[in-house]
């Protein structure tokens, strides 16, 4: 697998894979080339002195917020908008 | 009213700003919004109307509910006359990344409207009818296009308004803001929009506001920011100069303007990319070819299918950050890409909440150029596309209110300027905005 800071085409495939995507070959060839450049531009962080600085998931403060365990009715159809069904299912591919 | 359609219909001729519009003019309740058209950008659900956020993935999508922005809007009297085009998922800053039309801007339609709200913004500038868009920003989908086109856009703190309803990017990033013709319409709307939800946990607890309130308050006394970061030599000369003569014109109206520093500036733009294609990569996973938007013939197993599903229906641009996120949050690179950038997003925070201790609002330039025109565009590399964020990723980052303003042209083209305050602090920079406006 390629090092720190840079990507070649076995850890591009390898990520297509993992995220599901199918690229083109020829997609596959142009964004090993331009992805590299991009992650590139991204070092400037490893500038950036951060020992002992805690991440920040949210801009703010975010507190969990509580409801009540009950449960409410809904009145539209899950099934609406989907093309592969059967009877009250939805029907997807085969597992493998 | 009843004319308004067939005004849509002409305009989105024109200009490209609709993805759908409504057939016929419906409206209940009444309230802040009658009489009032409301566009929504196509990544926020419209009951009964198409919501693809720009993809072909959610092509033919109609959600059973509306946003609650949307509700919101309705039940104030709004007419919601259509969803307005943008780039896919939000990815862009030129709102090209899209299969469907690309809007042209309505002061030279060789060149972009910005993006990713370019629908709305293009909308807000040409519609002869009343009319404010909901819009949307990430790293500067409010702010860009309404530079660029030469309206107000606000973008309010992060947790004003409900995501509930939005076709999420990055979850810790979206918020859902306006653009309007005039800093009135911006603040009267996201008043309207603005509160708890149930249905959102990330909706701040704070009391409700009528933003409309800071309209015609004056700037006597207040203190203004100029961020040197935000003026690098790389800006164009004649937007530096219009943006410092707008900032002078606040001087004149009484403001004190101080020299401040936000000094990881430089990083955030990385450190914002990193995030919201991290963040990206897994509120894109939902999309597969099953419950809703573009079906492929069940064929394959699950890998195959879904895989074949997204390769057809994203874009470019959305399979770059798809795999760009993945690889940031990957078991051996988390540490030093995902994490690594969230400890940079703590400096910045940390560099905009120093300098409002000792200034109201931020002032700068929104966008280091004027509307690029579509050829030149298209000769980027994506990472060209990726720097043009540079002066609005950092507040974005922070989740701090903006408003861009228009305050001058290069050439006949809109130049926007930036107005920034501490979280919750929506109040000062409407006053600011609302003061320069009138004094222009």
């Amino acid at each position: 697998m390629a090092g720190h800071w840079e990507i070649d085409k076995e850890l591009l495939e390898h990520l297509t894979k993992v995220s599901r995507l199918e690229l083109t070959e020829e997609e596959l060839e142009r964004f090993t080339d331009q992805l590299r450049v991009i992650l590139e531009a991204f070092r400037e962080i490893d500038e950036v002195e951060t020992d002992g600085v805690e991440p920040s998931f949210h801009p703010s403060e975010l507190k969990n917020v509580w409801r009540e365990d009950a449960a409410r009715k809904w009145d539209w159809d899950p099934l609406g908008n989907a093309q592969h069904k059967e009877g009250r299912y939805f029907k997807g591919p085969r597992i493998t | 009213m009843k004319d308004v359609i067939r005004r849509a219909r002409a305009l989105d001729e024109e200009y490209n700003v609709f993805n759908s519009i409504a057939e016929e003019v419906e409206t209940e309740g009444s309230g802040r919004l009658e009489n009032v058209v409301v566009s929504v950008k196509d990544n926020i659900c419209t009951r009964g109307m198409q919501t693809t956020a720009g993809s072909r993935i959610l092509e033919g999508y109609v959600p059973p509910f509306d946003a609650t922005v949307v509700e919101k809007c309705r039940g104030e009297g709004a007419f919601i006359i259509g969803k307005t085009t943008q780039d896919e998922f939000s990815f862009g800053t030129f709102n090209v990344n899209t299969p469907f039309g690309v809007p042209r801007n309505p002061h030279d339609p060789e060149r972009s409207c910005g993006g990713s709200s370019g629908g709305a913004a293009c909308l807000t500038a040409v519609a002869d009818f009343p009319h404010i868009a909901i819009a949307e920003s990430t790293g500067g989908s409010i702010s860009c296009p309404a530079a660029f086109c030469g309206v107000v856009g606000l973008t309010p703190t992060y947790g004003r308004t409900s995501r509930w309803g939005l076709v999420d990017y990055a979850n810790s990033l979206d918020k859902i803001g306006c653009i309007g013709k005039t800093v009135a319409d911006v603040a009267l709307l996201l008043s309207v929009m603005s509160g708890p939800d149930e249905y959102d946990s990330t909706v701040l607890r704070v009391p409700e506001e009528d933003f409309t309130g800071y309209l015609g308050d004056s700037v006597e006394g207040m203190r203004v920011g100029v961020p040197g970061e935000y003026f690098p030599g790389a800006l164009d000369p004649e937007i530096a100069r219009i943006v410092r003569d707008a900032i002078k014109g606040l001087e004149e109206l009484g403001a004190s303007v101080h020299e401040v520093s936000l000094p990881h500036t430089g990083a955030s733009l990385a450190s914002y990319y990193i995030i919201a294609m991290a963040e990206a990569s897994t509120n894109l996973a939902k999309f597969c070819g099953l419950r809703y938007g573009l079906h492929l013939p069940l064929e394959g197993s699950f890998d195959e299918y879904f895989s074949r599903v997204r390769g057809r229906g994203f874009s470019e641009e959305a399979k770059r950050r798809i795999i760009l996120g993945t690889f940031a949050r990957m078991a051996g690179y988390r540490d030093a890409y995902y994490l690594k950038a969230l400890r940079v997003r703590t400096r910045v925070i940390e560099d905009f909440r120093r300098a409002f201790k000792g200034v109201d609002v931020l002032a700068a330039p929104t966008m280091p150029v004027v509307a690029p025109r579509f050829d030149e565009i298209a000769g980027m590399e994506p990472i060209q596309h990726y720097v043009m964020d540079v002066l609005t990723v950092a507040p974005n980052l922070a989740g701090i209110p903006m408003i861009s303003v228009p305050c001058g042209k290069v050439d006949g083209l809109p130049v926007g300027l930036h107005l920034m305050a501490d979280h919750l602090q929506e109040g000062k920079v409407i006053r600011a905005a609302h003061a320069y406006e009138v004094s222009r």
